[in-house]
């Protein structure tokens, strides 16, 4: 058995050596080029939002910046008062992440370890809740928002955003439970530990990665959003970071240099997520793509 | 008996979500489509006017634009992704990933999945900014490189406007299926390839075999989910043109919007949202039959 997987990796390393053949440069150049496609407008607004309207004007969207100009960075941060707005998303998402993992793993215990009755028809409504366009519930919430007094309130957006991602999750994390080893439940029960203590002592610890992966997708997704609450979110100190992006555009004050440096401002946030949570993010990707 | 009474005592668990799901989804979901049969304008109570809304609807020119420029949005988010993606994919995982080692393989997917990760209004923004009239930076590379006369106003005209939404929409969207069908391709045995190697078939013939019978479910639930998305499109048309010039960029979703909020037809928009929510049922019920057709299929193999 050693000896097999020992030849397979011999195998392997001398096939690496002598394997590169022409071809295989020209592939990788192109997938490399690829990549840099990708980027490349990404870099276009690094570049450009650290210069000058005129030094833009002179030299062309190409050109290093001839000095350093911080002015549009500057300006877009002040008018669109940047900090709150970065408050405010971070406020918003982290509640409907945690918020929505929560009512997730409270329906997901139902329906996939306690095997509830209707299972089937409940999961087609949860499954049908995370499709549906949200332009199919926008007026008749925004009217509810205003009836009971949480239109222009950031929780009517986490609430709605709670639902709909724990829709998604529930979904997720049923399946992920119907194949819950028996034996823990089994053991726990014997030990006399009750639903409410097995759920928190056994279901949670055992099934905590699959919850964190949703936790970081929530999360991200809220962020992103942006139909419900550039409807909900009215007045300026509640808005959230792509509302405030998109808002400015077309302002007199946004030059060509400083809607590029609105655009850098509302890209770092994400760009910095990603680069933390880069791993569990792929892995999410696929643990999503894969039922 | 006691296994009954066991299941019952889950319910509890169950409340608050179905509380939510009903107050949030089910209830407005039914009044928007009560609203499709109403006379509405958000101040007076609706009031019912039967079918007018729907054969107003089927006679809309606008609508069918909508819709047409949504099969544009599907173009853009799935098909040309998924396709890319498989290239891409299979290019990362196969070659880069076996003759240049993983690193560098799973750098390249990152870098893929980057415009996935921002906000798509900000990624509209970045393409917009680019596809800017005049001194805009394609317009400018363009003129350095010679072509001066392709120079065009990427977005106030008529016949570009569209493209470069779905450029966004490409840029955006290319990354998913990248990451998705690197996951699947790890599933493939690789001795099922060097069997077909061994065998005489070439790279085409092996990732028409064995490549694409792997990972079906996966482009399935890409295809399926990606579908869904590009019916949904609304940020970068609101962000970029509002739908226009004229109509040339309207979708479903940003029409309903401008009649609820910008013209207060209700009424239409809630006719507009619903007949966008029944094909979008319809096409993920189309999708689940044949992915279920084709794995029965399979099995019968």
């Amino acid at each position: 058995m050693s000896g097999l997987r020992n030849g397979r990796r011999d195998r392997r390393r001398t096939g690496r050596r002598t394997g590169r053949r022409p071809l295989d440069w020209v592939l990788l150049a192109i997938a490399v080029l690829g990549a840099l496609v990708v980027v490349a407008p990404l870099l276009l607004i690094v570049l450009n939002s650290f210069k000058s309207p005129d030094d833009y004007n002179q030299g062309g969207p190409l050109q290093l910046p001839s000095h350093l100009y911080f002015d549009g960075l500057a300006r877009f941060w002040e008018a669109s008062d940047f900090p709150t707005k970065l408050w405010n998303s971070i406020f918003i998402s982290s509640m409907v992440a945690v918020l929505g993992v929560l009512v997730s793993l409270l329906n997901a215990y139902a329906l996939g370890i306690g095997r509830a009755r209707g299972r089937l028809p409940l999961l087609v409504v949860f499954l049908l809740a995370n499709m549906l366009p949200q332009e199919a519930l926008l007026y008749p919430l925004y009217s509810m928002s205003k009836a009971v007094g949480l239109y222009d309130s950031q929780w009517s957006v986490i609430i709605i955003f709670t639902v709909i991602q724990s829709a998604f999750g529930t979904y997720l994390l049923t399946s992920v439970y119907s194949g819950f080893p028996r034996e823990l439940l089994e053991a726990a029960e014997i030990d006399g530990a009750g639903r409410w203590r097995t759920l928190w002592q056994v279901v949670v610890p055992v099934s905590w990665q699959t919850m964190s992966v949703l936790l970081i997708f929530f999360f991200i997704w809220t962020w992103n959003e942006f139909l419900i609450p550039t409807t909900f979110l009215i007045s300026n100190d509640k808005q959230t970071v792509p509302l405030a992006v998109a808002a400015l555009q077309g302002e007199r004050l946004m030059d060509v240099t400083t809607t590029s440096a609105s655009a850098l401002l509302g890209l770092i946030p994400t760009l910095v997520f990603f680069l933390i949570f880069q791993r569990t993010l792929t892995r999410g990707v696929t643990a999503g793509a894969v039922k | 008996m006691s296994s009954s009474r066991a299941r019952a005592g889950y319910w509890w668990y169950l409340l608050p979500g179905m509380l939510l799901v009903t107050a949030i989804v089910i209830v407005p979901l039914v009044m928007n489509i009560y609203y499709s049969f109403t006379f509405y304008r958000g101040i007076l109570p609706p009031q019912w006017i039967g079918l007018e809304n729907w054969q107003r609807l089927f006679a809309d020119a606008k609508f069918w634009t909508s819709f047409r420029n949504s099969i544009a949005m599907i173009v853009a988010m799935v098909v040309v992704p998924t396709l890319l993606g498989l290239v891409i994919a299979s290019v990362l995982f196969d070659l880069v990933g076996k003759r240049f080692g993983g690193k560098v393989a799973s750098f390249l997917r990152a870098t893929y999945y980057i415009p996935q990760i921002i906000p798509i209004v900000v990624a509209a923004i970045v393409i917009g900014w680019i596809a800017r009239p005049d001194d805009g930076a394609f317009n400018s590379i363009l003129a350095t490189v010679g072509l001066d006369g392709a120079q065009q106003n990427w977005l106030g005209d008529p016949t570009w406007a569209l493209p470069t939404i779905m450029v966004v929409l490409i840029w955006v969207q290319v990354g998913y299926p990248v990451v998705v069908f690197m996951a699947a391709l790890a599933r493939v045995d690789p001795e099922l390839y060097e069997a077909a190697e061994l065998d005489g078939a070439n790279w085409w013939h092996r990732f028409r075999a064995i490549t694409i019978a792997v990972i079906r479910p996966e482009i399935f639930v890409v295809a399926l989910t990606c579908t869904i998305a590009a019916l949904k499109v609304f940020a970068p048309v609101y962000a970029l043109t509002r739908g226009g010039p004229g109509t040339s960029t309207i979708v479903p979703s940003y029409y309903t919007y401008s009649e609820f909020f910008q013209r207060t037809q209700v009424g239409y928009g809630a006719t507009i949202s619903t007949a966008l929510t029944v094909v979008i049922v319809a096409v993920s019920m189309v999708f689940l039959v044949a992915q279920r057709r084709a794995e029965q299929a399979e099995e019968v193999r």
